[in-house]
């Protein structure tokens, strides 16, 4: 009965995915609880923040250029026809702070540094270094997994800042220096539309919630890893698209909460 | 403690960042504009309000003077009551007159102050007595057209 397998393999995954839920949460909440310990030993929060903030720093700065380059251009396009070209400053900063700069840096950051926590743990779990320490009676949480994740919640909000400022500057140089926009418009209207705490801060926020879902996720996926070759390049395949996938689904709920409705 | 290259890296990686962050607000957002200085708040009475919003300008021979901070509906009057609140180093006469006006065709609506002659100058918490709601387009079409109607046919 092929219909009675289906529904049955449906259901294993189902339940699978809601166990797999709960024992995220799980970890989420260890992670949490052992966080003390490796804010006492700051160094080895520093280390993650070099190898997840500052390994990221180029991709993000390029991307960010780019992408503010190319709405520069887009958002002149489209301006153009009802004659509002000196609103481009206003578009190019209004579409980075709320919503370009914290997803695609995400996105980027998730594919950057997420799948290498991940496969960095997976690893450590095929090579029994994380049983090896909790013979030595360290908590593998605390020495490894809660630095990761420190690391990865303080530099998503840089990195998000950062993509945005560079793209800002990417969408200056395209309209104002290529094509032409009255410099004084552009920068004048963008301060006018902007506001600190509606667009910036929530903006900022936003890359923070971002951060948490990607680093929870590349953690979990790489400690629970089953501890093969296969086992590790999956778990980083599915650290990637699932964090990919909470990013936006997080951010579609965030967008609403903050400005939906007025 | 070790200082290494990586605590160096470290730092430029977060003060790059924070950097960009103040950048943001500075220039990009309107935080280097926002007003500092004390405020008193007035409020005024519209039987039309248009398209007015919180936070929308309040202006006086162009210059921003002030935001809106409240809107609500009167229900003894049953007319608008918006509150605005000015900036203390602009003082207005009792007799200041409150429009509604809009910047441009089809822009957005904001409030403009016209000075009267009174001697007394407004306090906080007082109310502007002469208002003028907003044009409703609709309005001035239908006005328009029972106009028309009313000519007598050549």
């Amino acid at each position: 009965m092929p219909a009675a397998k289906t529904i049955r393999v449906i259901g294993h995954r189902a339940i699978n995915a809601v166990w797999r839920i709960g024992m995220a949460t799980r970890f989420f909440f260890l992670i949490l609880l052992y966080s003390g310990n490796s804010f006492r030993r700051f160094h080895l929060i520093i280390k993650e923040l070099f190898s997840t903030g500052v390994m990221s720093l180029i991709i993000i700065v390029v991307a960010g250029l780019f992408v503010g380059m190319v709405l520069g251009l887009q958002g002149y396009e489209t301006l153009k026809r009802y004659g509002s070209e000196s609103a481009l400053g206003v578009m190019v900063a209004l579409g980075l702070v709320r919503e370009l700069g914290p997803v695609v840096a995400a996105l980027l950051f998730a594919s950057r540094a997420g799948s290498a926590m991940t496969a960095e743990i997976g690893l450590m779990k095929a090579t029994e270094q994380i049983s090896a320490m909790e013979m030595m009676a360290v908590n593998p949480v605390a020495r490894i997994v809660a630095p990761r994740f420190w690391a990865g919640v303080v530099s998503m909000p840089l990195l998000a800042a950062l993509f945005s400022a560079v793209g800002v500057f990417g969408g200056y140089f395209v309209g104002v220096v290529q094509i032409g926009v009255d410099e004084g418009s552009f920068w004048s209207q963008m301060q006018a539309a902007v506001d600190f705490r509606e667009d910036i801060l929530n903006g900022v926020i936003k890359s923070f919630v971002f951060g948490m879902a990607v680093t929870v996720i590349a953690l979990f996926e790489g400690y629970d890893a089953p501890p093969t070759a296969e086992g590790v390049s999956g778990a980083t395949t599915r650290t990637v698209v699932q964090s990919s996938l909470a990013i936006l689904m997080l951010d579609f709920v965030l967008t609403a909460m903050m400005f939906g409705g007025n | 403690m070790e200082r290494t290259t990586l605590d160096l890296w470290v730092g430029m990686f977060v003060v790059a960042g924070i950097a960009a962050l103040v950048m943001l607000a500075m220039k990009v957002g309107n935080l280097s504009t926002y007003n500092v200085s004390e405020s008193y708040e007035v409020h005024a009475y519209f039987s039309n309000i248009g398209g007015l919003k919180p936070k929308a300008s309040v202006r006086s021979a162009g210059v921003l003077i002030g935001r809106v901070t409240e809107i609500t509906l009167d229900t003894e009057r049953y007319e608008a009551r918006v509150v605005m609140s000015l900036d203390k180093r602009y003082q207005f006469p009792k007799d200041t007159f409150a429009n509604i006006l809009t910047a441009g065709l089809l822009g957005e609506q904001y409030i403009g102050l016209m000075p009267g002659g009174d001697e007394e100058m407004l306090q906080n918490g007082e109310q502007l007595k002469k208002t003028q709601s907003a044009v409703i387009l609709e309005d001035l079409i239908g006005k328009f057209l029972y106009s028309k109607a009313e000519e007598p046919a050549k």
